[in-house]
């Protein structure tokens, strides 16, 4: 269907000598998108990139894992009802059904006035605009302690999934039974505001059946649970009655790596065998090396009607790096409907039209309080031109009335779906 | 998809083309954010090319809350009535 339409669009376009992007698959004028960065963000992006522009934009994602492997789901292998297979997704359909050529590398440095991306492999590629999708990298300077890489190597935050994940999956079942997990977090804003909750849950479920003498300690840098309070409290309360102990206002200010211990600005030490740091969080290194960091240094200000930096021409970042609107997680649903935002502005900018002035998009996102059963929460953003950001919508989004099987198996089905949005055909 | 059209648009300068072309534009990105969950995998209703009118009951029934629902409630009263119409016609246009 597509590729008749476009054969016609691109007769016309040879004649009236318009519009390179109908120009054609590979020829030499067509406009050039890089991606950096293939998660939940720049894998759509990319996607939709070609997908909208009728395969007229050439687009290159640079993405230094050779899998897309899913943070959603990923507290599920840490507490051992779900192995990395489950939560490990191909980037080759991306290449095969859309044409997005795959570069398994990583950006050593973004050149805004020559616009090139410079590799770690050698070599540089050309764009006309660039997606930045970076992710989070860590404070580190935050924990004095963590600096090597030896501590590194044993405080583990498997906040990215990934090798360490699985480190952390080891971790917990090297651990006798009688030990203690120790769960740090930063303060609020971090990737996945739900995220730590979920695996307090997670670890304490895998206790619950195999380890039933031991204990989760959550040390909350916030005043409170940040996402799903309710529905988590309940399942500490009544699930995980002698397991959990949950602690807020707990920021953490130093960690002993060598004797697992944590160290708080108000608070007496806290010693745990297995000890799960999560750094505070701040956007992806390329984009602060790039200097697109603006607030704060820790995130990037875009302009939400294209996701175009607010300090640098040409370049748009989206998903976790992004500095967030009211009420708007830093998760992995919302990156793809960043990266799919992001992606019709910028095939509209490439092609001489105005991008959308009336974007809404949504989130969804569910936690497993045990190995079967989810919660969930869900919000409807939409653009404010007076106040130039994404507010919710009133009367929409809300939260789960109690967890359940039903919403454990929506959660599957909505990473299956997700993945196949991102990833797939 | 689009570029027959836009040139078009391009072409007659007519104002009204380029309006129909922005809210088409508009459509697709508003549909397209049902996708992440709506993409045919593991049971998941699939959009594309279902029945306009089956679609939009069911839509108004899950914001007027008399559908049995998770999600779809809390999800659908963030869209005027307006946007659910434009989204249930850009899908029921799309091939399965």
């Amino acid at each position: 269907m597509q590729r008749r339409q476009f054969v016609r669009g691109a007769s016309a376009a040879g004649v009236l000598g318009l519009v390179s992007a109908c120009a054609g698959r590979s020829g030499a004028s067509a406009p050039k998108v890089v991606v950096v960065g293939g998660g939940y963000g720049g894998a759509t992006a990319a996607k939709y990139v070609r997908m909208w522009s009728d395969y007229g934009i050439e687009v290159t994602l640079i993405e230094p894992n050779a899998s897309f492997i899913s943070c959603p789901m990923s507290n599920l292998v840490v507490g051992g009802s779900r192995a990395m297979a489950d939560i490990t997704q191909s980037f080759a359909p991306l290449a095969k059904y859309h044409g997005v050529r795959l570069v398994q590398d990583r950006v050593t440095r973004i050149d805004p006035q020559r616009r090139r991306v410079l590799l770690a492999q050698g070599g540089e590629l050309a764009y006309d605009r660039l997606i930045l999708s970076p992710g989070v990298d860590f404070v580190w300077s935050n924990l004095p302690g963590m600096a090597s890489e030896a501590a590194q190597a044993k405080v583990l935050h498997a906040w990215k999934a990934g090798v360490q994940t699985v480190a952390l999956r080891r971790q917990l079942e090297a651990m006798p039974d009688g030990g203690v997990y120790a769960l740090s977090i930063p303060l609020a804003p971090y990737r996945c505001p739900p995220g730590p909750y979920e695996r307090a849950c997670q670890v304490a479920h895998y206790f619950s059946q195999f380890k039933p003498r031991s204990k989760v300690l959550i040390l909350d840098a916030n005043e409170d649970v940040t996402s799903k309070a309710a529905l988590f409290k309940k399942a500490w309360a009544e699930r995980y009655k002698n397991i959990v102990e949950y602690r807020p206002a707990h920021k953490a200010v130093d960690v002993d790596a060598a004797t697992g211990t944590l160290k708080f600005e108000f608070h007496d030490d806290v010693k745990a065998d297995v000890l799960n740091v999560i750094p505070d969080n701040r956007a992806g290194e390329i984009a602060v090396t790039t200097g697109l960091a603006n607030m704060d240094r820790r995130w990037c200000e875009v302009d939400f009607l294209t996701f175009e930096s607010t300090v640098a021409k040409n370049i748009h970042v989206l998903g976790d790096a992004v500095q967030i609107a009211p009420a708007m997680p830093k998760s992995g649903h919302m990156a793809n409907q960043h990266g799919k935002t992001c992606a019709a502005a910028v095939v509209a900018l490439l092609t001489g039209q105005p991008p959308n002035e009336q974007p809404i998009y949504n989130n969804v996102c569910y936690s497993f309080v045990s190995s079967t059963e989810a919660v969930h929460v869900a919000s409807v953003h939409r653009y404010d031109a007076a106040k130039k950001t994404m507010l919710t919508v009133p009367g929409s989004g809300g939260l789960s009335g109690a967890a359940s099987e039903l919403e454990g198996r929506y959660a599957m089905a909505w990473a299956a779906n997700i993945w196949a949005d991102t990833l797939g055909r | 998809m689009k570029c027959y059209l836009l040139l078009a648009g391009a072409l007659l300068a007519v104002s009204s083309g380029a309006q129909a072309q922005a809210l088409d534009a508009q459509a697709r990105s508003m549909a397209a954010t049902c996708v992440g969950c709506h993409s045919g995998q593991s049971g998941q209703v699939s959009l594309a090319g279902v029945s306009r009118d089956e679609l939009i009951q069911k839509l108004q029934a899950f914001k007027a809350g008399t559908r049995p629902a998770t999600v779809m409630k809390q999800i659908s009263q963030g869209y005027s009535d307006a946007q659910l119409a434009a989204v249930v016609a850009y899908f029921s246009t799309q091939k399965k």
